[in-house]
């Protein structure tokens, strides 16, 4: 049986679980109407059976899917030929992939040696055979667990409680895997990081103003040898970013305050959601936007007023990003906004208090812990902020403050340093994890200042 | 002799020779000819000699729904006039068109004559800033803004420029928590946050808050409703002493603080004012049967 197969007769299997579960508590108690003699309800008895049918099942279903092409490979190169095992490991990589292929049906490099023939007739043979035994080996757990949950029913059975603690147990293994996940992405990117280190001294990174990874892939080749300061980059980055919450900022708030005090229903309806499209516009529309139109549109104004523009510039990709954000900031505002008591209004309003007053004494500071929040999403998805920054920036990595000439940012840079062919031990591929251990690093700052603002905030107002 | 301000309906009059039996086309929703008005007209005196604010055939709606039905009624200057009524009868309503609260209500449409002195309220060029100062509201739950307790008086005066200096300002919030009866309990921490005080200490506050900007009369909706008996007492005492120096309108659902703290007594129902007179006779002898079913707890 496929293994697609084997998960849908698995899921009948499951489905069957649960209707004899329920179907037996109710005939262990002679009928329906005496279902309050049941230690838990009906439903109960059929979740608990179907938890036995299915979950041993899937997780050997999982682990034997996960194991079995590594065993099968095992099991056939310690069955090949002499003179093929004796080669060197790629070679012998080569050969375990001709293997494969052939036995896939897939064109093979060269003609088949009788040997790789014959290995890879072993190859089906063996992918057969565990195919088959996957299918008893699941079928029979499912039948069995079903089996053992069913003849366990019994009125006093507490099939409600093991049911909320599997929901307890799954519930924590999610949040197990997101958390070692995000650990695991942590921790790669710091060991990778810390062999750039050990080539490029971590001062050099931290502290220098060149940034120019060209580096000679042969010895023999002239030119760069490779700058990796990274001040040029977390410059541009803040000073594209500093743009855009200028522009998102104070246009998102003034926005959400509109939104949420002034407008009437009928114009929030119509206007909230035409906001939150912008969110949904892809970042590469927003980038040959700011490409296209608004860094020409930039540039004549700054020429027609003597200035020189140069076609990318931080100014036109800060001004479309700041765009992008704006529903970030004003969505989450509006909520908090929203979130104020209608008490406090109407306590200054009663005051005699203006709607402006109203909102700049009262609102905007029992909502401030939340307009924060939101600003400081909106930061790091500027700072995350790629596709605008490509095609509306530039890549010369400048040290200025000019917004006005071309700049480049760390993400960026970590996409033109991964793009192309690379070694992935060069120190060029290598600065990529360093440019993102640093942006971890710098969010993560981020993050921490923001809860410690809105912590003493709270203090101050609660 | 009972004096009557405008005669509308004329169940009105023998209203107080009502049977039990006239008692259900009373209150029902009438199906003759004088369809929502069958309860209108009011039992008792609704002018006084010396009125601060005078409401004439005031209606409300909000959409559809028609709260406050044709109400006249005169709220006497350094008096308590204590509203009473079931729930839902539209005494919040009624209080709330006095400083024109009602305008932050979507959909909320107010008909009929208010005045404060000689000034129209609903005058379309008045600005409710100045009204809402000399007619002050205090809330059903206490709703200290969250700034520190000498933030949340200051906070009228302020908006309003009441104070030259800080001087001006500090002493504004002592004699406003003095007149609230609070200063003793508040002032070695002014700078700590009106939302940490007690449930009776912060609708004290939120009457500070009020009379910092030393309005005329002052709107209480149910103003201990959230209070326990000896926070309710103070505020209580807190009322009788304000009367002094305002007009103060109050709505309250325990008819023993009704007895205990105000002159007048007003009886709601259904959004019509039914009777209205001085609290001992409105106890001791009401001339509406509805009236009576209610405060003798027949009703409601
Ligand atoms: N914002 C509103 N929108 C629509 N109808 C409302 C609104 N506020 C009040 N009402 C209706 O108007 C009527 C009077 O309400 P109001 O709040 O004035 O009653 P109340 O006498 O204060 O009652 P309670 O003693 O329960 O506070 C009620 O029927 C209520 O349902
Ligand atoms: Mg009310």
């Amino acid at each position: 049986m496929q293994p697609s197969l084997l998960i849908i007769v698995l899921l009948a299997l499951v489905a069957m679980a649960y209707h004899l579960g329920r179907h037996r508590s109710i005939a262990t108690v002679g009928g329906i109407r005496s279902v309050p003699r049941l230690h838990s309800l009906p439903c109960y008895y059929g979740a608990y059976t179907a938890i036995w049918c299915g979950i041993p099942a899937f997780l050997v279903l999982g682990l034997w899917l996960a194991f079995e092409p590594n065993i099968i490979t095992i099991l056939v190169v310690a069955d090949l030929p002499e003179e093929l095992r004796q080669l060197a490991p790629e070679r012998l990589n080569l050969v375990v992939n001709d293997i494969k292929n052939l036995a896939g049906g897939n064109i093979v490099t060269g003609v088949a040696s009788p040997g790789v023939q014959a290995a890879a007739d072993h190859f089906i043979s063996l992918e057969n055979t565990s195919a088959a035994a996957l299918s008893l080996v699941v079928l029979a757990l499912g039948i069995l667990g079903m089996g053992a949950a069913w003849s366990r029913i019994s009125p006093g059975l507490r099939a409600r409680n093991a049911v909320e603690r599997t929901v307890k147990v799954l519930l924590i293994v999610s949040s197990t895997i997101a958390v070692f996940t995000t650990l695991g992405i942590v921790l790669s990117v710091l060991f990778e990081a810390i062999r750039f280190f050990k080539i490029i001294p971590i001062t050099d990174f931290l502290f220098g103003l060149d940034w120019s990874p060209q580096m000679s892939i042969r010895a023999d080749q002239v030119g760069s040898s490779g700058a990796f300061g990274a001040v040029p980059l977390f410059a541009g980055t803040l000073l594209i970013s500093l743009i855009a919450m200028l522009v998102a900022v104070p246009i998102g708030l003034m926005s959400a305050i509109y939104l949420s005090e002034y407008a009437n229903r009928h114009f929030r309806a119509l206007a909230k959601p035409l906001l939150e499209i912008l969110a949904g516009i892809p970042t590469v529309v927003y980038g040959f936007f700011a490409a296209l139109t608004v860094a020409p549109f930039f540039r004549g104004i700054g020429e027609s007023m003597g200035l020189t523009v140069s076609s990318e510039s931080a100014l036109a990709a800060g001004v479309v990003m700041g765009i992008m954000i704006i529903p970030f900031v004003s969505s989450l505002s509006d909520d908090v906004i929203n979130a104020v008591p209608q008490s406090m209004r109407d306590g200054s309003y009663a005051l005699g208090a203006t709607k402006s007053e109203t909102v700049r004494r009262v609102i905007i500071p029992a909502a401030l812990p939340g307009i924060v929040g939101g600003v400081l999403l909106a930061v790091s998805r500027a700072i995350g902020e790629t596709m605008i920054v490509v095609m509306a920036a530039g890549l010369s990595a400048k040290l200025t403050a000019n917004p006005l000439e071309a700049v480049t940012t760390v993400t960026v840079q970590i996409v033109t340093l991964l793009v192309g062919d690379q070694e992935f031990d060069s120190p060029k591929t290598l600065a990529a994890f360093a440019l993102g251990l640093m942006l971890f690093i710098v969010t993560l700052i981020l993050n921490i200042v923001a809860l410690h603002v809105v912590r003493k905030y709270r203090e101050q107002y609660e | 002799m009972i004096a009557v301000f405008e005669t509308r309906s004329p169940i009105m009059d023998n209203s107080i020779a009502m049977n039990e039996s006239d008692f259900p086309r009373n209150t029902g929703i009438s199906s003759d000819a004088l369809g929502e008005r069958k309860i209108s007209g009011t039992v008792g005196e609704i002018q006084v000699q010396d009125p601060r604010m005078t409401c004439r055939n005031v209606d409300v709606f909000y959409g559809n729904k028609h709260a406050i039905i044709d109400v006249s009624l005169d709220i006497g200057k350094n008096e308590v006039i204590a509203m009473i009524g079931p729930s839902g009868c539209g005494k919040s309503t009624f209080l709330r068109c006095l400083n024109r609260m009602n305008d932050t209500i979507e959909g909320c449409r107010v008909s009929g004559q208010i005045q404060l002195e000689d000034q129209d309220i609903y005058d379309p060029r008045l600005d409710v800033v100045p009204l809402r100062v000399q007619v002050g509201m205090v809330f059903q739950k206490p709703n200290p803004f969250p700034k520190s307790i000498y933030e949340n008086v200051a906070y009228g005066p302020r908006i309003h420029g009441l104070a030259g200096n800080k001087t001006d300002l500090d002493e504004i919030v002592e004699t406003s928590l003095r007149k609230a009866g609070l200063w003793e309990e508040v002032k070695d921490r002014l700078d700590q946050p009106g939302t940490g005080l007690s449930g009776g200490q912060q609708q004290r506050l939120c009457i500070a808050r009020t009379i910092a900007v030393s309005p005329e009369v002052i709107l209480m909706d149910e103003p201990c409703s959230a209070l326990d008996p000896i926070a309710t007492a103070k505020v209580e005492e807190l009322i009788d002493e304000l009367r002094e120096h305002y007009t103060i309108a109050i709505v309250t659902h325990s008819m023993q603080q009704a007895a205990r703290v105000s002159q007048r007594t007003a009886y709601f129902h259904l959004g019509n004012l039914v009777e209205v007179g001085e609290t001992t006779q409105i106890f001791t002898n009401p001339r509406h049967r509805l009236t009576e079913d209610y405060i003798t707890g027949r009703f409601g």
